[in-house]
């Protein structure tokens, strides 16, 4: 070693060191996770009072009928649950979102931020750790709703994997592109009103896009550009073990686009600099 | 481990001076919050191994300059080097090197003391088993050694500044920014964390970088910043600082300084 006050060569990080930062990462929104056990139920609650009294009431409305990937007469409730677990992604992604608002006011995204690693890489790693928690949740959905009949094929559980990652990474990089322009923890009931509710109700998480077209075209459009759609489609042909190349297309550019945004927003230079100071300047 | 000195170097390369390589300089930095101006053309080191105290009011831009040290805003106008890498241009290596202490609590309330100092050794890439071990021997350092396991939630104001002051110490950074740390404490706790601090200094070695308000915090041989409005109006060891207003004490050199009102009690 070098004395201590020379200028040390600039020596990077290991792929060790980068590994060691993503699994703490993860391993503590996993932590906080446990400890807030009101916000895993109410994860639960969610899609399951859609699922069991909301899809049971409407199953009488709406016939459906056979489009791909199913292949034969299916109830309501197995058609909404791909749109249920993508709602469980995206009220976790705005979740994270409001965590991160959370964090900058209690200042834990201070200490996040001023790790050594590329703020890239550490927004990324935040990302990849919502995105696990949400994976908790829909398969702890699944678990339930295969009690009520929600019985997609066995390997459907493992191929609808990939498409919850990519999909969970979308939507809580979404979430973390809307964070950063969120000063004030109050504006969450903002973002369920202006992202939440549209997002979701103009999708085909609870109708098939074609009955949406029969009543009025303009808002099967809006269907069909809502990314959130297309999450809805790439879980549910997913759960079946196959592949909707057009929504895979769409999620996946959708992400990098929000992910690229997100860390665009948090970059000191531009982002947080025009805000002003957090918290109390002294 | 001792290394055969590489032969391609000329074994007559000067030995940087120590004191040549600031542990942290700012240099001509200005910063505007629109068309407000936090700080105006700031300039000043600290050096390796000294207690510098950045003595400034509420609002004279103590905290945007630990934003911009710590890069959490980006750097419009000047320089901010650490051990000579520049924040902006190698931030990684910058950063490695520094530990902070911010004036708002950082801790995670409802994870034990342990696990707070796990996650940050994982932000800093260090392995589990070593950040165990580190965890252990600084929870030791500060007397917590037994709260381990507690919630952080369980702490007095005092003990979650110490566990924040060895978190930062976890990386073994060589320079460390605490940016009011005592504020809210009682008198014992934060005599306790002054000299902690100082102990640092004198033992490992490490520059530190304490914004307060607070005169009494500063003692004969330490570095003195005075910021005032954006601007630094006076530097240097804080003798000098005094004789030059031509004060007797910290408090009339600053209420020279900067005209200011200053309030019984020691606080400004």
């Amino acid at each position: 070693m070098s004395s201590i006050t020379t200028r040390d060569a600039p020596r990077g990080f290991s792929a060790g060191e980068y590994m060691t930062c993503l699994t703490g990462i993860v391993w503590r929104e996993g932590l906080r996770f446990l400890h807030q056990r009101e916000r895993f139920v109410s994860a639960l609650v969610r899609p399951l009072v859609w699922l069991l009294i909301f899809a049971a009431g409407f199953r009488q409305v709406l016939g459906i009928s056979i489009i791909p990937p199913y292949e034969t007469y299916i109830l309501y409730e197995v058609f909404i649950a791909p749109g249920l677990m993508a709602m469980i992604q995206l009220f976790n992604g705005m979740q994270s979102s409001l965590s991160m608002v959370y964090d900058r006011e209690m200042g834990n995204m201070r200490t996040l931020l001023v790790s050594p690693l590329p703020r890239g890489f550490l927004l990324f790693c935040k990302l990849l750790a919502g995105t696990a928690v949400s994976l908790l949740q829909v398969y702890a959905f699944l678990i339930i709703a295969w009690f009520w009949d929600i019985t997609p094929p066995p390997i459907g559980y493992l191929t609808v994997l990939p498409a919850l990652i990519l999909s969970g990474l979308m939507l809580g990089s979404l979430g973390m592109l809307i964070s950063s322009g969120i000063k004030q923890l109050e504006n969450f009931a903002g973002v369920m009103n202006f992202v939440i509710f549209p997002m979701f109700f103009a999708s085909s998480a609870l109708y098939p896009l074609w009955r949406v077209q029969e009543g009025s075209p303009y808002l099967y459009y809006v269907c069909e550009a809502n990314p959130f759609t297309h999450a809805v489609e790439l879980i549910r042909f997913a759960l079946y073990g196959q592949v909707n190349w057009i929504s895979l297309a769409v999620v996946g550019a959708c992400t990098i686009v929000f992910m690229i945004g997100a860390i665009f927003a948090y970059d000191p230079s531009r982002g947080l600099a025009r805000r002003g100071p957090a918290g109390g300047e002294g | 481990m001792t290394s055969p000195a590489p032969i391609t170097e000329p074994r007559e390369t000067p030995k940087p001076d120590p004191a040549a390589v600031p542990a942290l300089s700012i240099d001509g930095v200005s910063h505007s919050y629109g068309p407000r101006r936090a700080l105006i053309d700031v300039s000043f080191n600290v050096k390796p191994a000294s207690f510098t105290a950045l003595l400034g009011l509420n609002g004279a831009g103590k905290s945007t300059l630990f934003s911009l040290i710590t890069r959490l805003f980006g750097i419009q106008t000047g320089r901010v080097g650490i051990f000579g890498h520049d924040v902006s241009r190698t931030p990684g290596e910058a950063l490695r090197l520094l530990g902070v202490v911010f004036q708002p609590r950082t801790l995670d309330l409802d994870l034990s003391l342990t696990q707070n100092l796990l996650y940050h050794a994982a932000l800093h890439g260090i392995s589990r088993r070593e950040a165990a071990a580190r965890s252990a021997e600084l929870l030791a350092r500060i007397g917590l050694a037994d709260r381990a396991g507690s919630k952080v939630r369980d702490l007095s104001g005092g003990q979650m500044r110490r566990l924040e002051i060895a978190r930062a110490l976890l990386h073994r950074p060589r320079l460390l920014l605490l940016d009011e740390p005592t504020v809210g404490l009682d008198v014992k706790a934060r005599a306790d964390i002054i000299s902690h601090v100082r102990q640092l200094v004198t033992e490992q070695g490490i520059g530190v970088l304490w914004a307060t308000h607070l005169f009494d915090e500063i003692m004969a041989g330490d570095d003195l910043v005075v910021l005032h409005q954006g601007k630094v109006l006076a530097q240097g060891p804080m003798s000098r600082v005094i004789t030059e207003a031509g004060a007797q004490d910290v408090n009339t050199a600053f209420m020279r300084l900067t005209g200011a009102q200053i309030m019984p009690g020691g606080g400004a």
